[in-house]
């Protein structure tokens, strides 16, 4: 259970709160009007932003003072999800080992893990050699290998066209299926929240609203919300 | 893996304070021993002297740098980037070697003398007052002239176009484009240069000396060389000291990033007017190419026919700076990038404070304070070398540190957070994220403190006896005793080092960037 206890935060003048749980293996997509917060919900699940009050935790512990990287969390930032100076095999080893020293077995995870996704023999390419689909599959290839079983989707395929993204949404009902990963998805397109399935969380006015089903949701609006969407 | 972290994270600060420590214990020595020293007149005049012609120096380096700066941003012309690739080096030049150059132009029996004489006018001499100006413009046109150039590069493009398409000519260009940035510019260009010719050595040692024209720097060596007088030593160093602490803050207010190793080739060229002004444009190139090249080709002219018969004592004072070099720039680019790795993370004074106090100081305040230190202990000629890496260290760190600091920015803005998110910490970090990715300006930086460590002639001349002479002080020496065949040679060979350390260095950070 990822719960989200009075959490208030704070950057600068901007103030945020939200006060609800998620079961593993949930998908909720977090959407709202840009500068809402989506971000910063996300930005302080992965550990990067410390509560102003409030605590997170996973399965009744609190995350507060565990680094980002030894949270139980994987997040696609907007972009920079892959270091441009690393083949995309090094690039997803990362997610194994930190150190880069990877067994023969870790090998052959990555080259598993890149077929599973669509990018066999790819491995020994550059980033700048990829095409941009091609390096939102890489950066979910590694969040495959690490699985962790929180999934954090900060607009990573913002970027990309329509059709792309929808493959994209696909392959992360696979990665979350195949790891049990609870997704937390920010989108500001009801459509990415209707094709990820689960609920969605709204966000406006400086509160994080708790998931709601998302057919249910956009079916019947509350008023901010068909505020955001515009009224029909 | 928290617990992991927590021991890496003290290495900064602990950095920090050995910095701090390298270059306050010094000062407190100095300051120790030369509280309640009285100076003597002479000591006044050194004073007078060291700020009148570091005021002279900066002024006119600044002054003759606008023309040929405007010049370079406006004309286009074969051999432009080379010229301006060119104005970088004289900032790693060594000191004694382009006095060296500047003696054969300018000195009693050198070009421009032999043509006054053969014209039937009475000779020049360049010591004193204008010979040490003349060494310092030298020296500091072209730090001056990439500054402006920068200054003058980064008008907007969107401006120039405005004026283009109001029809602007030369003069309103000047006043409505280029005034507004030279007002902004000049101020912090002068102050850097005045910085650095503050604590000038090498060039005073040989072009200056006597009661009319000693710097400070100058009358701390003597009194601790020839007088043995420890305590007017750091009285001095103690003025010295106060003297730079008031310039770097001066200079600190009102400079901006100097833009070395940044391509100066972009941007929309202002339109390059027609008429005198092209040949004045042409004038101050040629006049200031000539200024610069003429004297490094008296040095290469008179040093090479000598290289097959050197004094012995020249390659075992090689192989010393090399190995002096190395070990500063190590130690130098190490201490320079953890300081600005943990600045960046989160903006730190302590950081700052540590990779900017040695611009405050000199090589003989630091020297003198850490004679002082070590006097009770040993003698301190046997510790020469080691003192001349520390000091070496510390006078280059705040120059890798600002090369540093920018990219260790981008760095952390860029690819911080995702490496926090893999946890890629510690020597992991280290290998796969930071070397990698700053390899280039990590190279670069190395290159300029090899170079300047290499070239420097400063604390060694207060240590070293026979058998600790680096190759800066045996061209210093030989200059002085009038071997200047035999100097020239040592400095034909001081100068290759000094570049080839910096290329090797440079090329190394950028091939392992590739």
């Amino acid at each position: 259970m990822l719960q989200l206890d009075r959490l208030t935060l704070r950057q600068a003048a901007f103030r945020l709160t939200a006060d609800w749980s998620a079961r593993p293996g949930s998908r909720i997509a977090v959407m709202g009007p840009s500068g809402a917060g989506k971000s910063t919900l996300l930005a302080a699940i992965a550990g990067f932003l410390a509560p102003a009050a409030g605590r997170i935790l996973w399965q009744g512990s609190d995350l507060s003072d565990v680094p980002p990287g030894a949270r139980p969390v994987t997040i696609l930032f907007q972009d920079q999800n892959l270091f441009p100076h690393l083949t995309v095999a090094q690039n997803l080893g990362l997610g194994l080992r930190p150190d880069l020293r990877l067994t023969p077995a870790d090998h052959a995870r990555i080259d598993e893990a890149l077929a599973r996704i669509g990018l066999a023999g790819l491995g020994p390419r550059r980033p700048a050699q990829l095409s941009g689909g091609q390096a939102s599959r890489a950066a979910l290839a590694r969040a495959l290998l690490r699985a962790r079983p929180i999934l954090l989707l900060d607009e990573p395929f913002a970027a990309l066209g329509p059709a792309l993204r929808g493959e994209m949404l696909d392959l992360v009902r696979t990665v979350a299926d195949e790891t049990g990963a609870l997704v937390l998805m920010v989108t500001h397109d009801p459509r990415d929240a209707l094709a990820l399935g689960g609920d969605t969380a709204f966000v406006a006015n400086g509160v994080v609203q708790a998931p709601v089903e998302t057919r249910a949701l956009l079916s019947d609006p509350p008023e901010d919300l068909q505020d955001y969407l515009g009224r029909t | 893996m928290a617990s992991r972290a927590r021991p890496l994270s003290l290495i900064a600060p602990a950095l920090a304070a050995l910095l701090l420590a390298l270059v306050l214990a010094p000062l407190a020595a100095v300051g120790w021993r030369g509280a309640g020293m009285s100076l003597g007149p002479a000591d006044w005049a050194a004073v007078r002297f060291s700020v009148t012609q570091a005021l002279l120096s900066a002024a006119i380096s600044t002054l003759l740098a606008i023309p040929v700066a405007r010049a370079l941003a406006r004309r286009r012309f074969p051999g432009r980037s080379l010229l301006v690739t060119l104005m970088g080096a004289p900032f790693l030049l060594p000191a004694v070697v382009a006095v060296l150059g500047l003696l054969a132009v300018f000195g009693r029996s050198g070009l421009l003398n032999q043509a006054l004489v053969a014209m039937g006018l009475p000779p020049i001499s360049i010591y004193g007052l204008h010979g040490v100006v003349l060494a310092h413009v030298f020296l500091n046109l072209p730090l001056a002239t990439r500054m402006i150039l920068h200054g003058w590069l980064s008008i907007p493009s969107e401006r120039i176009r405005l004026a283009q398409s109001l029809g602007f000519g030369p003069s309103e260009t000047f006043r409505h484009l280029e005034w507004p940035m030279l007002r902004e510019v000049l101020p912090g260009v002068a102050l850097v240069i005045l910085v650095i010719c503050l604590t000038s050595f090498a060039v005073v040692l040989t072009l200056g000396g006597g009661p009319a024209a000693t710097t400070i720097e100058l009358a701390i060596y003597q009194a601790v060389r020839f007088e043995f007088d420890l305590g007017r030593a750091a009285g001095l160093a103690g003025v010295q000291l106060a003297v730079g602490v008031i310039a770097v803050l001066a200079a600190w207010t009102l400079t901006r990033p100097a833009g070395f190793g940044a391509g100066l080739d972009r941007g929309l060229p202002l339109s390059a007017p027609t008429g005198w002004r092209r040949w004045g444009d042409g004038m101050a190139l040629t006049t200031s190419a000539l200024f610069l090249a003429l004297p490094l080709a008296a040095v290469l002219w008179r040093g090479l026919p000598g290289l097959t018969d050197l004094p012995a004592s020249v390659l075992p004072a090689a192989a010393r700076s090399v190995a002096v070099a190395l070990a500063s720039a190590l130690l130098a680019t190490t201490a320079a990038l953890t300081l600005a790795l943990a600045a960046a993370r989160h903006g730190s004074p302590l950081m700052e404070g540590a990779a900017t106090l040695p611009l405050a100081t000199s090589g003989l305040v630091l020297g003198t304070g850490l004679f002082l230190l070590i006097q009770p202990f040993a003698p301190p000629m046997s510790l020469a070398l080691p003192v001349t890496i520390l000091v070496n260290t510390a006078l280059s760190l705040p120059y890798l540190y600002r090369i540093l600091l920018p990219e260790a920015r981008a760095l952390q803005a860029d690819y911080g957070r995702l490496a926090d998110s893999l946890a890629l910490h510690g020597w992991s970090r280290l290998r796969w994220l930071v070397l990698p990715r700053l390899a280039r300006p990590l190279g670069f930086g190395a290159g300029i403190a090899a170079a300047l460590s290499m070239g420097d002639l400063g604390v060694i001349a207060l240590f070293a006896g026979e058998r600790q002479a680096t190759l800066p002080l045996v061209v210093s020496q030989l200059t002085g005793a009038y071997r200047m065949e035999a100097a020239a040679s040592a400095a034909l060979i001081l100068v290759t080092l000094s570049f080839v350390l910096f290329w090797a260095c440079d090329a190394g950070g950028r091939r392992a960037a590739a």
